[in-house]
């Protein structure tokens, strides 16, 4: 803090400091203008969390779930619904003709039992759990018929924390996020900013253009902490989801990964001149990732001859880094190509970003 | 028009900011159409014109922020393209319809811009100058359409500019506004700064310009301090009348009234510039007696730019 002589010759501490360097009064300005902003905040802190939330409950490891059987109605369906009542995992209801294929589409019920000799089931076997509901009901009728089982086996049930799909889940719900983040975060401040003839204000100064971009991504780095601590905590109070690698390298891989996905959300703001345009960009940059990078479901899913290209992805390498770290425990080494992916994608798209930008 | 020296020969002392031959085209649009232009140390240099000239081009071109398809310019005894970082901390630009973020106070966007540059009076100081201290806490979003112009100029004063550019300081301002900008630029002047402007209103180039280069489809038609253009028009008043039946009366008829210089027909009134009214209106009515004719509308008023203009071109300034 200043301190500057008052008129009448005492000291006074200069109510206001100096000005710092350029950079850091851009990354203030910018972290500023976020805060102040509060749908911003709600979109990068309460929505990751919310959906979360809600893909944890939908999702949630179903542990004696019953299966769900109708019996279409005609001679004998009474005697059926009975006799598979009598296990405990399968709950069996009639069904009428008309009711009974709308009722296997929804997911009411898994099989439908056609009574007669002998019985046929009607399921999908494109569902697991239609599969699943098929063998229950087949079972528990074949022993009616008076089937033996030649042995009982022993069961173990697993329930390991960090093998559930939530523990799967979280990985790539930060990746994801770090992505949304850094697109619409520092896609829609630049092209406002271009809009309103601001970026051209600044081009008039003698402001470092790089400093400018470079301010973007490091505001974003502000908020990152606070994001990605959000969603983890949530996971750990509420799913109990921890870490098995390193915390620190938890945090080092998201802090690459929004400079990752700071640069390539400079490189979509760069050129355009509406926010429209710039939304639809975004959306076209991100779509493919959130379908193809794994982070509802394994993109090991996709044809082998789609792999290469799937896992030169920024968000594949993000995803996969966050994955070996939590769920594997895997340290720097075993994440090294992820690393180098996100690196590549960081100093190209920064590159092309400050050689492309449209500043008018 | 007068043949200038070329643009390198000029002393820095003595022009702030020089051109010669400069030209844009946007598609088949020509905007800038061959203009020469030398802006003296510590004048203030006005670009006058209407919407659509090619102002705001010709100064983005001087402030460096456009290319130029032909044509050399010379700022600062500088150039574009081989000084910009020296230039640039040596110039204040405003822009036309700049936004500041709604959401930064007007002290946190002057300390931003200030950051910028390698020396300029403080924070406080700025403020103080376009009297917003009492607004420095405030969002951008809460000011007043005056406060964001004084802002716009604040932002352009704070590394103490040599030169200024000011792109329509004061278009959609109130009367008081734009007093008020008026008087924060004589300050400026005062401590020796040279300012360019572009406005479409001829009272602000007349109140603050020492000199004023007359605008048209991207031509320079008119250059010289108000008093001497307005004197080119060998007239120090204009009539302007239109009749109750919409006719016209004869323009040879009215050349031959006493102290009468020129007429101008626009939009079925008639405009005369005259030398002395005591003598040019008598003569007017008694025409008008003789002719049995009675006026709708009778107004005369000083000559003013607006009526240089007229008289090159045969439209208003502000026809829209």
């Amino acid at each position: 803090m200043s301190l500057s002589l008052t008129p009448d010759g005492t000291c006074a501490m200069s109510n206001r400091r100096p000005t710092y360097h350029p950079l850091v009064e851009l990354v203030l300005a910018r972290v500023r203008e976020f805060v102040r902003e509060p749908e911003a905040v709600f979109w990068v802190l309460v929505f990751p969390i919310v959906l979360a939330f809600a893909l944890g409950i939908a999702f949630r490891t179903k542990s004696d779930e019953p299966v769900y059987a109708g019996v279409l109605a005609g001679q004998g369906s009474a005697e059926i619904v009975a006799g598979l009542g009598t296990s405990s995992g399968i709950r069996a209801r009639i069904v009428q003709p008309e009711q009974a294929d709308r009722a296997l589409r929804d997911g009411e019920v898994q099989v439908i039992i056609l009574p007669g000799t002998p019985v046929a089931y009607r399921f999908d076997p494109t569902r697991p759990e239609s599969r699943l509901a098929r063998l229950a009901v087949d079972g528990q009728l074949q022993r009616l018929a008076g089937r033996t089982d030649r042995f009982t086996a022993a069961e173990q049930p697993l329930q390991v924390v960090g093998a559930r799909y939530i523990d799967w889940l979280i990985p790539g719900l930060l990746g994801m996020n770090i992505m949304g983040t850094g697109l619409w975060g520092i896609g829609f401040a630049i092209v406002w900013a271009r809009t309103k003839n601001l970026l051209k204000r600044f081009a008039a100064t003698p402001m470092s253009r790089s400093h400018y971009l470079l301010a973007h991504i490091l505001a974003r780095m502000v908020f990152l902490g606070i994001e990605v601590g959000a969603l983890l905590i949530f996971a750990w109070l509420v799913f109990s989801v921890s870490s098995r690698g390193s915390l620190l390298l938890v945090a080092a891989v998201a802090v690459l990964g929004a400079l990752t996905f700071g640069g390539i959300g400079l490189l979509v703001a760069s050129r355009a001149r509406t926010v429209e345009a710039v939304s639809g960009w975004m959306n076209a940059v991100m779509l493919p990732m959130w379908v193809l990078s794994g982070v509802f479901f394994s993109s090991a899913n996709f044809p082998a001859v789609t792999q290469p290209f799937i896992h030169a992805l920024p968000l594949t390498a993000l995803n996969d880094a966050f994955r070996a770290v939590m769920l594997d425990g895997a340290s720097v080494p075993a994440i090294a190509g992820e690393l180098l992916t996100l690196c590549a994608w960081t100093v190209v798209s920064f590159g092309i970003a400050l050689r492309v930008f449209r500043w008018k | 028009m007068c043949h200038n020296p070329p643009v390198g020969n000029s002393d820095a002392q003595l022009n702030a900011a020089s051109c010669r031959g400069l030209q844009k085209r946007y598609g088949k649009v020509v905007a800038v159409d061959g203009l020469d232009l030398d802006v003296r140390t510590g004048e203030c240099f006005g670009l006058l014109g209407p919407n659509g000239a090619g102002k705001t081009t010709t100064i983005e071109i001087l402030e460096g922020l456009l290319n130029p398809d032909a044509g050399e310019v010379e700022i600062l005894g500088l150039r574009w393209g081989i000084d910009d970082r020296a230039l640039r901390q040596r110039l204040g630009i405003q822009l036309q319809d700049t936004q500041f973020s709604d959401k930064l106070t007007v002290a946190e966007v002057v300390r931003l811009f200030r950051s910028f540059y390698r020396r300029g009076p403080s924070v406080d100081d700025v403020l103080a100058m376009v009297e917003l201290d009492s607004k420095r806490a405030s969002w951008v979003s809460k000011l007043s359409g005056g406060q964001r112009q004084r802002l716009a100029v604040a932002c352009a004063l704070v590394n103490e500019p040599d030169l200024l550019f000011l792109d329509e300081p004061t278009t959609g301002l109130d009367p008081q506004s734009r007093r008020q900008l008026w008087s924060l630029l004589g300050q400026f002047r005062q401590r020796g700064g040279t300012i360019v402007l572009t406005t479409h209103y001829m009272d602000e180039a007349e109140t603050l310009c020492d000199r004023v280069g007359i605008v048209d489809h991207g031509r320079l038609i008119a250059l010289g301090t108000p008093r001497d253009l307005i004197a080119t028009l060998g007239a120090e008043h204009v009539i302007e009348f239109e009749l109750a039946d919409g006719a016209l009366l004869e323009t040879e008829t009215l050349k031959q009234l006493p102290g009468v210089q020129d007429v101008r027909r626009l939009n079925g009134s008639t405009s005369l510039q005259v030398s002395e009214l005591h003598t040019a209106v008598p003569a007017l009515l008694a025409e008008l007696e003789r002719e049995h004719r009675s006026l709708s509308r009778f107004a005369t008023h000083h000559a003013t730019l607006e009526d240089v203009f007229v008289a090159h071109t045969g439209r208003h300034l502000r026809d829209e």
